[in-house]
């Protein structure tokens, strides 16, 4: 078995609103990332994968509050390091994270350039300028971008470009692990297509150790990572690898996400889309037993009177969520 | 003209060119297309094709440089500000952001009730116009009882979007433009959205134009699909021809940009653009 990058054990995270009431978005969530490997995390909106992705950086901002849980990062524990130390040690340099609006991500005021400079001299004061532009320069060659962004100002630049020159900007200090959330979900099929391809180059070239990619379109995700997590109201739902996840789910709530997708092959007009009925359920007070249930077809009076469901492993680190044994969920599937 | 009996929106030679001397951009280059009544048609092409333009043209939202436009057989006339109000009862849109399609200020029951006023509202009594209201709230399931008295923003995006199609389903136009209605939207919503789009054609016969990215989604909804590029259609078809089988190239690439479940997506054809 491979060096284990990135371990998150049982996190629970919180958001406190102005009228000081908790809301749980991810509750005792657990994940590893090993050397090499990528893992993606899919859910529909309000579920929690954005803040899951916050919270395994181990730096917390009100109004997101840290519950339990242990974060390790190359075997050290950071949840119990001081947030200074992390912001200067850690982020960036051990783990680097491109958020979802990387658009606007960049200073509108500032050139290319100089924002790489701010990025580099907020963890080393004294990085000469030269060395700097040097090492900029390299990297943007390197991964595909002409030098002639580094001079620009983030409105000269096309949306695909500016993605892909914040992920550039984001492995700049050669991070272990990158959380890439939605990187693509505002740009058109061929930019996404790039922007993707950048990632996966980072990832055989050996730049990044280990990546964490969010998203809720399942045919991307399919394509681009290992294994897959699917998320539903704080909670990790199905667990498994790629193809186990996407072409045999067994949550039926992986399974109904799998009724959305809409890809341009052969038969897929043919094919009836299936929504999920109902909305996910307030965070502020989930509801005990299966959070699933108000929406699941399969749904029995039991699934909401145990408090909590653990997940039941399959072995191989396919795991899901659900009272029913695999057979049993299978056979439901079978007869419609 | 003679436009043939089905015809609902017709354009011909439409050119759309913004800015003047050394920024001049030929947004839309002669456009001609034509569109049939209770069609569902999909207008794809990547960002900076001309599609957001081509929809607002239609629209009339901005005037064509060249070009003209049949409405149902003649020519259309949006010179005053009364025609144009007319022309837009038969022809409305729905928009990529449902954040700022609302009015932040008015409360919902508010916009819903102008859309009924905007069809020969005087003549309703005020009981029909809340049994409309809640209908057309049924019709995307949505409960009007739960929205009375709420405000834009104490929606969902995807509840927004929803209620964009409430409006459209009370305005009954002849013809709805969708500029990437889905784009902003989870997968999961976008189903509820898509279905409910379906619905208002097959039920209500509206005429739909879908502007999209996603090629997916084209294939999935409409008969007819228009591939643009820089401006122009570069091919036009079913479909089933033009996505299963595309003949331009460009098409092509713009298939196999999508990441797909079954079939293979590679990744080693990809060329870094420099723009």
């Amino acid at each position: 078995m491979s060096k284990v990058l990135l371990e998150v054990n049982e996190l629970s995270t919180k958001y406190v609103t102005r009228f000081h009431e908790d809301v749980y978005a991810v509750d005792r969530v657990s994940l590893k990332v090993e050397e090499g490997k990528s893992l993606g995390i899919a859910g529909e909106s309000g579920c929690g994968k954005s803040t899951l992705a916050l919270s395994m950086m181990g730096y917390y901002f009100s109004p997101l509050h840290y519950i339990s849980g242990d974060i390790y990062l190359d075997g050290n524990n950071i949840t119990k390091m001081d947030p200074d130390v992390i912001r200067r040690k850690i982020l960036g340099t051990e783990i680097s994270y491109i958020p979802q609006a990387a658009m606007n991500a960049l200073n509108p005021t500032q050139k290319v350039l100089n924002f790489i400079q701010d990025v580099i001299w907020a963890h080393n004061p004294k990085a000469p300028k030269e060395e700097i532009f040097n090492l900029a320069k390299e990297r943007f060659t390197l991964l595909g971008l002409p030098e002639s962004v580094l001079y620009k100002y983030p409105v000269e630049l096309s949306g695909g470009m500016k993605q892909r020159t914040v992920i550039a900007v984001s492995v700049i200090l050669g991070p272990k692990v990158l959380i890439a959330d939605e990187p693509s979900s505002a740009l058109d099929v061929t930019s996404q297509k790039m922007v993707i391809k950048m990632l996966v180059d980072l990832m055989q070239s050996g730049f990044i150790k280990g990546m964490v990619f969010i998203t809720h379109e399942l045919p991307l995700l399919y394509n681009v990572v290992d294994d897959i997590m699917v998320m539903y109201a704080g909670q990790i739902v199905e667990k498994g690898t790629a193809d186990e996840v996407v072409l045999d789910p067994l949550h039926p709530y992986s399974r109904g996400l799998m009724g959305s997708v809409i890809v341009p092959e052969e038969g897929m007009r043919e094919q009836q889309l299936v929504a999920i009925p109902g909305a996910p359920p307030n965070l502020k007070d989930p509801p005990s037993g299966c959070r699933f249930a108000a929406r699941c077809k399969y749904a029995i009076p039991q699934c909401t009177k145990m408090n909590t469901i653990e997940m039941q492993e399959l072995g191989n680190g396919r795991a899901y969520r659900c009272i029913f044994s695999e057979e049993e969920l299978r056979k439901a599937y079978k007869n419609g | 003209m003679d436009n043939g009996s089905g015809s609902c929106l017709k354009c011909v030679d439409l050119t759309k060119v913004y800015g003047m001397g050394r920024t001049k951009t030929l947004a839309v280059d002669h456009v001609s297309l034509e569109i049939h009544n209770k069609e569902i048609v999909s207008i794809v092409g990547e960002s900076g094709s001309g599609k957001t333009t081509l929809a607002k043209l239609l629209l009339g939202l901005t005037e064509p440089t060249e070009g003209e436009i049949y409405f149902l057989g003649n020519e259309r006339d949006i010179s005053t500000h009364k025609k144009r109000l007319e022309y837009w009862k038969d022809i409305q849109a729905i928009f990529q952001d449902p954040y700022s399609s609302f009015n932040i200020f008015r409360k919902i029951d508010d916009v819903l009730l102008d859309c009924i006023n905007m069809r020969d509202g005087k003549n309703i009594s005020r009981e029909e116009k809340v049994h409309m209201m809640s209908e057309a709230c049924r019709f995307v399931n949505m409960k009007f009882e739960e929205l009375t008295n709420k405000y834009p923003f104490e929606l969902s995006g995807g509840q927004m979007q929803r209620l964009m199609i409430a409006r459209v389903f009370l305005l009954k136009p002849k013809i709805l433009i969708a500029d990437e209605p889905t784009s902003m939207i989870d997968a999961c919503s976008r189903a509820t959205i898509l279905d409910m789009l379906l619905k208002l054609n097959a039920e209500e016969g509206t005429t739909l134009i879908f502007i999209t990215h996603d090629i997916g989604l084209a294939y999935y909804l409409s008969q007819t699909v228009y591939i643009m590029k820089k401006g122009r259609i570069v091919e036009s078809g079913t479909a089933e021809e033009v996505i299963l089988h595309p003949k331009e190239a460009y098409t092509k690439r713009l298939i196999s940009d999508v990441p797909k479940i079954r079939e293979e997506w590679d990744l080693s054809t990809v060329v870094y653009s420099t723009e």
